[in-house]
């Protein structure tokens, strides 16, 4: 089915500036209308008292039941530390080629590591962080371009390193999937 | 385009056989699952994979247990050993037993994402190194040697294993086969290929000048010997000797051969030093020696000397398929040789060549694409530019032996005997004509 939207729900708070300018960025990116909404969700039931950090699976299997659609791909936003059984941490995943993904800015602060906070570059990263996911939810798999925003990132560092862009590669695969599920 | 790097992920927890899954996949590689080390080894059966990783403790076989056993079906196979609890002892066995590496759970981010990026290109390093080592092979010393049929195939394989021991050869088949360009393979992918490889067409030499050419002379030693001369066993130390023809030699040659063989010395013919060579021997026939030691024309004890390996090269009737990969070989070859655009050949004349018996074999196609070449119009080689045609019809002889036993009358009656105008006229070499005209007994008209 053919997708008509993008949809961002932010689950805790995020400037709505930031919300807005990356539904932009994302619409050029993605060309598809991109709407921003908030969302409630008990996160009690993901945390892991043992690793203090959220279960990114979890999470993400009850984003995809709850709000999941055939009409538009969503991203859920978060602000706490996510994992997966098998990874210390994840920025963010997503169902390769599925409906839904979710990403989070926790560990996309500079304070995070000991540095000074910068505002404009965790707006950056994150923005990065939501296409990277949205890539991935087209069928998109991690691409080698060292500009290209599908490119992989395990650490903040590397996130910086590219652009938020998506190479031409990329950009003709989504073409090619979309004209083929037509 | 590199291919795709696959993975299998052995583990018990659900949750961690999806988590690696989604993360691979992400990465763009292959990845299968399974949930214990039974059914990864019935996976392994069936299907191949770069990459096991696989946890230590599953209920039922471990993962060192699935190791011994992984290594054991594919001894190169990448496996990494995941716990959740490392402790030294478990992680050195893993390592002693064949693992890559030995990895804790949860791992961090990058280094999984070093660990599986430097699996895969040593993979594919070793893969690259082992295609350019085939293509190395192949530049090198077999661009003549063209054929994809089985039969040839089958000689290439010979060829390879060959090479790299010193056993004797015999190489046995037709006039015009390539033999010689066998030997050349043989010994151009041996240790030997630094050093010389020595030809002596055995069949074009009479007694007295085969045993000068083999063994060398003295300053003296016959009329005509001015100068001491190196034989060419000499020559050929550290290298390899070719023999083509030898069914041909003499008794008394076979006698001398079979000694310079067991005791790897010689004296030059009207010498008295002894001389040593380490060379390897390489014999080509196109006689069946075996029925010629039976008959007691070839002596055993050299014949079994000689025949620690024998390769056969079969006739091009027996391998057609080849046909127009050859020609397009000898297109290339002669077109580049005479600085002439690539030509090609139409249907009707390669199916022509197709058809036909070659009797001489490669040698004769060679020349035949080499004759259309030059007589043809520059841009498609066609059935009139083909002498097939015209030699195969119109003969009123109904064997074949009639046939060519007359051909060769004529030709040579043509040339006045002149033999090397007559063979090359032929399409075949010198040793071919001797021996034709020893076996059909001609003689010139008086």
């Amino acid at each position: 089915m053919k997708q008509k939207s993008i949809v961002l729900i932010s689950f805790g708070y995020f400037e709505k500036e930031l919300l807005e300018q990356v539904a932009h960025d994302i619409e050029q990116e993605f060309a598809l209308p991109t709407l921003t909404r908030e969302g409630h969700l008990d996160l009690s039931d993901f945390y892991d008292t043992a690793r203090r950090q959220y279960n990114g699976n979890s999470l993400l299997k009850l984003i995809d039941s709850q709000f999941g659609s055939g009409t538009h791909k969503t991203l859920a936003l978060f602000n706490i530390d996510l994992y997966i059984p098998i990874l210390t941490y994840i920025f963010g995943q997503a169902y390769l080629n599925g409906q839904t993904g979710i990403a989070s800015a926790y560990r996309l602060r500079n304070e995070h590591y000991g540095l000074t906070p910068n505002e404009a570059l965790l707006k950056d990263r994150f923005k990065k962080e939501m296409i990277h996911e949205l890539g991935h939810a087209f069928g998109l798999i991690h691409c080698h371009n060292t500009r290209c925003v599908m490119r992989s990132s395990t650490y903040v560092e590397d996130i910086d390193q590219k652009s938020h862009r998506l190479c031409e590669n990329c950009r003709n695969e989504i073409a090619r999937t979309t004209q083929q599920k037509r | 385009m590199a291919r795709k790097v696959s993975i299998l992920i052995v583990d018990d927890e659900d949750s961690v056989r999806d988590s690696l899954y989604n993360w691979f996949i992400e990465d763009g590689y292959r990845v299968e699952s399974a949930e214990d080390a039974k059914k990864a080894l019935s996976i392994l059966e069936t299907e191949e994979f770069d990459i096991v990783l696989a946890d230590i403790k599953m209920p039922g076989m471990d993962g060192l247990e699935m190791l011994k056993r992984i290594k054991a079906i594919r001894k190169d196979s990448i496996v990494i050993i995941m716990t959740a609890f490392a402790t030294v002892n478990t992680a050195v066995q893993a390592l002693k037993d064949g693992a890559y590496d030995y990895v804790t759970k949860p791992f961090d981010p990058d280094d999984l994402s070093h660990l599986i990026r430097n699996a895969s290109k040593q993979i594919l390093l070793s893969e690259e190194n082992e295609k350019l080592k085939e293509k190395v092979v192949s530049l090198e010393n077999m661009e003549d040697l063209v054929g994809q049929s089985e039969a040839m195939q089958q000689v290439l394989r010979e060829i390879e294993s060959v090479s790299q021991s010193n056993a004797s050869v015999i190489i046995t088949g037709e006039s015009g086969t390539g033999k010689e360009l066998v030997a050349r393979a043989i010994h151009t992918n041996s240790p030997r290929r630094f050093f010389p490889m020595v030809c002596v067409h055995c069949g074009a030499l009479s007694e007295s000048l085969l045993e000068s050419e083999l063994f060398g002379h003295e300053k003296g030693a016959f009329t005509g010997a001015v100068y001491n001369r190196k034989g060419r066993f000499e020559m050929a130390d550290s290298g390899t000797i070719f023999l083509d023809e030898i069914a041909t030699i003499s008794a008394k040659m076979q006698v001398e051969l079979l000694r310079v063989l067991e005791s790897r010395s010689f004296v030059r013919v009207g010498g008295h030093k002894e001389i040593t060579s380490d060379f390897r021997v390489i014999c080509a026939t196109n006689r069946n020696l075996k029925q010629m030691v039976d008959s007691g024309e070839f002596r055993e004890d050299l014949y079994y000397r000689l025949n620690v390996v024998n390769i056969t090269v079969p006739p091009l009737r027996e391998r057609t398929d080849d046909i127009p990969l050859l020609v397009n070989h000898f297109i290339k070859k002669f077109c580049v040789a005479m600085n002439k655009p690539l030509v090609t050949i139409d249907n009707a004349a390669l199916k022509v060549l197709e058809e036909y018996s070659f009797p001489g074999n490669i040698r004769e196609l060679e020349n035949m694409i080499e004759r259309a070449i030059v007589v043809g119009n520059g841009k498609k080689i066609s059935v009139k530019d083909l002498p097939v045609t015209e030699g195969v019809a119109g003969n009123t002889f109904e064997s074949l032996t009639d046939l060519e036993k007359n051909h060769i009358t004529q030709i040579l009656n043509k040339y006045s005997w002149n033999i090397s105008a007559a063979a090359k006229a032929l399409q075949v070499d010198r040793v071919t004509l001797y021996n034709k005209i020893k076996k059909y007994d001609l003689k010139p008209a008086k």
